[in-house]
């Protein structure tokens, strides 16, 4: 094993026993001989857009909202997204937090990176920010809100908890080794004490979309593949169309140009009664193969739907209540939105049921046109929606990406 | 509830035989067979197979929708089928099969008598269970639980009338003693009444199940009126209003009646609609969500039990049949559920739900797991 002085080289070795109980991540560390030195998985975090996005999709997810204090300055904030700025482009090309790293420093201080992610591969970290319809209520961004910028709607059965819901702000942070987005949340939560809050923030494993090409279509906690239709990276006519903020989409947030809006949903699956039920009835509600993934109407996994097919005394072989049929761009205007939600277990509830369910994301380019009106579908007329309960929500504008030397949202604030 | 489970119901009035998805094939399996189903053929992997349960696992290679039965040799009676299988799709047909003289069939299209091929199973000396006229059993199931289905609607439709009468003319001492014990009638039936997604809303509908600027009517709006203690600065309806929101539930109820007048069942029918009862048990009534104002949830589990039970009773000599340990585990299962149930009893009624403590919550819980888990096993015990 060659081993470097670095922080990360030099722990990576003297870890070893720690390093072997993440696997395959720690196994790369073996090599490392630099921080971020080629072995390790970085995703460059500068750029036109935001990472984390068109990025394909990690496999966990640490996913935080937070509050600005009342006593922050609008100065203060800048200070803060800043500070973030730099943080998050140091911890995704595996450095740590803070430019002392978790080991160096006066031995009197704390040490500027809580230590956890040492020896740990960076796993493709993206850290993406959000700005929630909260935040320009203040600071005299009010005339700077995007129109589309305003909270969700109740939908009918939302059983929406504050404690899971809205923000200020907005942190994603995904990787394939849920410690180091664990961590990349924790630092970040650190550096903003006395300026922004953690208001709540939800872990996520077992990616529930692909969002490039490559990568096959994850299954969900009902046991189905999902997140089929959803855009990756490779399509980007489409992407452009259905998820970046277009050049003139709205004069008073031209700030917002080359961002899109995250949509999250923290929707409970009640997995016991729908463990209870036929293959024949998930099968319906989905409207597509347990197997393969392929629409009740044939023709495999990516086929498009016939909601037409007639089956069995003439109703349609594919349910138009099934979760397919009322979800599928073909019966809502053709859009289309870029998933990237997670599964999660909350541990379990007081009677002793899985509190697990899906943590919905989504980046599109407008939520009045791609998100709304199909959830309100959704919501009325959805067959699984005897088996989910939304519990969480929150909507955000992602600004583009921040290029050397700039922050994130610096437009905002220009 | 929702206007969702009731479409399952309807479903399932269409559905027939045992199909499952499973990917089971153990190779040389003799009882375990393929079918390559296209637009013109229907090749089963083999011509025979030992008695016992046998699976075809059924892939769609054809472009057209297609169906496989397997048929006695009259040609006539079907023994079991699976519909609806899409192009390129694969799916597994479950049966228990005596020994003898079959055809099986394919139907690209879903038309004609389909393309017919003689099957054998064969005798192994082993028994492959009863093998009596099931056709019968089903029958008198079925239309048992119809009679039932009548009967629970005449007296929903008699007690809401009464209902309504004591709400209008202000007696709401009396109105929200009948209110949990007119429900009942409304509760043993739900997933069917359910099953008529124009009235579920209209009659059963939460406040927090409501869209944007939807009215809210029924039961539970009456309800939040009778009982509007958790409620934050609430307006009493008018006499007016209760007159509006009563006349319009009796005639949802008369609707509901009359509908019912002529309904009939299948044996899957019974089966879902058991295990929705249950389920409706676990999500809303365990929970305390669905009677939240009056919290009077608890004759709500007695009523979604009964209802279950009457399901689970009228299939039961075919159970006992084809899978008699199910149905004494069934039996164990209703049994000790009930005992908890009337241990929470008050007088004719119940004690409200605020009452139990979330240990007895709990334990209730956990009791409806314990019956719902097997309950959920018994339409393809009857099936197969």
């Amino acid at each position: 094993m060659t081993q470097g002085v670095s922080r990360r080289g030099l722990l990576g070795a003297a870890g070893a026993g720690a390093v072997a109980a993440v696997g395959v991540a720690g196994a790369m560390v073996a090599s490392r001989t630099e921080q971020g030195a080629s072995t390790a998985r970085t995703v460059p975090f500068h750029g036109a857009h935001q990472a984390g996005i068109v990025t394909a999709a990690q496999d966990r997810m640490h996913f935080a909202a937070f509050d600005v204090n009342p006593s922050t300055t609008r100065a203060e904030l800048v200070a803060l997204l800043k500070d973030w700025t730099v943080a998050a482009a140091r911890m995704t090309q595996g450095e740590g937090a803070g430019p002392l790293g978790p080991l160096s420093g006066p031995y009197d201080a704390p040490p500027d990176d809580t230590g956890e992610a040492i020896g740990l591969d960076p796993g493709n970290l993206t850290i993406t920010v959000g700005f929630g319809p909260s935040l320009f209520t203040r600071y005299g961004l009010a005339d700077r809100r995007p129109e589309a910028l305003a909270p969700l709607p109740l939908f009918p059965g939302d059983a929406l908890v504050e404690a899971a819901s809205n923000g200020d702000l907005c942190v994603q942070a995904c990787s394939d080794d849920p410690q180091v987005a664990v961590h990349a949340i924790r630092n970040l939560t650190r550096i903003a004490f006395g300026r922004a809050s953690l208001r709540w923030s939800q872990l996520g494993f077992g990616r529930t979309s692909s969002t490039t090409s490559s990568q096959v279509t994850p299954r969900n906690l009902f046991g189905f593949k999902d997140g089929t239709n959803s855009l990756r990276a490779e399509q980007t006519a489409e992407i452009d169309a259905h998820v970046w903020v277009q050049a003139g989409a709205d004069p008073k947030a031209t700030w917002l140009e080359g961002g899109s809006y995250l949509v999250a949903r923290k929707i409970a699956m009640h997995a016991e009664t729908w463990d209870r039920s036929s293959m024949r009835e998930q099968e319906r509600i989905v409207g597509r193969t347990k197997a393969e993934g392929s629409p009740l109407s044939g023709g495999g996994e990516f086929a498009t739907p016939d909601f037409a097919l007639p089956g069995r005394g003439g109703a349609p072989v594919i349910d138009p209540h099934s979760h397919l049929a009322l979800a599928n761009p073909q019966h809502n205007d053709g859009v289309r939105m870029l998933r990237r939600g997670y599964n999660y277990v909350d541990g379990s509830t007081s009677l002793g049921r899985l509190a697990a369910g899906l943590f919905f994301v989504a980046f599109v380019t407008d939520p009045r046109t791609h998100y709304i009106p199909m959830q309100t579908k959704l919501a009325a007329n959805d067959l699984m929606s005897e088996y989910l309960q939304h519990i969480g929500s929150g909507l955000w504008a992602v600004p583009p990406g921040a290029r050397e030397g700039e922050f994130l949202g610096q437009a905002l604030f220009a | 509830m929702t206007i969702r489970a009731m479409a399952l119901v309807l479903a399932a009035l269409v559905a027939a035989g045992c199909t499952s998805n499973a990917a089971t094939t153990a190779p040389g399996d003799p009882r375990t067979l393929t079918v390559s189903a296209t637009d013109t053929a229907c090749r089963v992997s083999a011509a025979t197979a030992p008695a016992g349960t046998l699976t075809f696992s059924v892939t769609n290679d054809g472009s057209k929708v297609t169906e496989f039965y397997v048929l006695a040799s009259d040609g006539l009676r079907v023994v079991a089928e699976i519909e609806n299988i899409g192009p390129g799709i694969r799916r597994d047909l479950v049966l228990s099969a005596p020994a003898g003289s079959y055809i099986t069939a394919c139907k690209p299209g879903m038309v004609g008598d389909g393309i017919r091929t003689p099957f054998t199973v064969t005798d192994t000396g082993q028994s492959v269970g009863p093998t009596g006229d099931d056709a019968a059993l089903v029958a008198t199931a079925t239309s048992q639980y119809a009679s039932y289905v009548r009967d629970q609607t005449d007296q929903l439709l008699t007690a809401t009338r009464t209902f309504a009468e004591l709400y209008v003319a202000g007696k709401d001492d009396e109105a929200r003693a009948l209110y949990p014990v007119a429900r009942a009638h409304w509760e043993r039936i739900e997933p069917v009444a359910e099953s008529f997604g124009d009235l579920d809303p209209k009659m059963d509908a939460r406040e927090a199940d409501l869209e944007a600027g939807e009215e809210w009517t029924g039961w539970h709006r009456i309800e939040k009126d009778l009982w509007p203690q958790r409620a934050t600065s609430y307006t009493p309806l008018t006499a007016a209003e209760r007159k509006t929101y009563a006349d319009d539930l009796v005639a949802n109820t008369t609707v509901l009646y009359d509908r019912t007048r002529t309904i009939t069942f299948t044996a899957d029918a019974l089966g879902n609609g058991a295990k929705s009862l249950l389920d409706e048990v676990a999500t809303g009534k365990v929970t305390g969500e669905e009677e939240y104002w009056s919290r009077t949830d608890l004759y709500d589990v007695q009523a979604n039990v009964d209802g279950a039970r009457i399901a689970w009773q009228a299939l039961q000599p075919l159970l006992q049949r084809k899978d008699a340990a199910l149905d004494k585990e069934l039996q164990t299962r209703f049994a000790e559920l009930q005992t908890l149930l009337d241990s929470h009893k008050a007088g004719t009624g119940f004690v409200t739900y605020d009452t139990l403590s979330p240990a007895q919550v709990k334990a209730l819980s956990d009791t409806v797991n314990a019956l719902s888990e097997p309950l959920s096993k018994m339409t393809a015990a009857v099936l197969l």
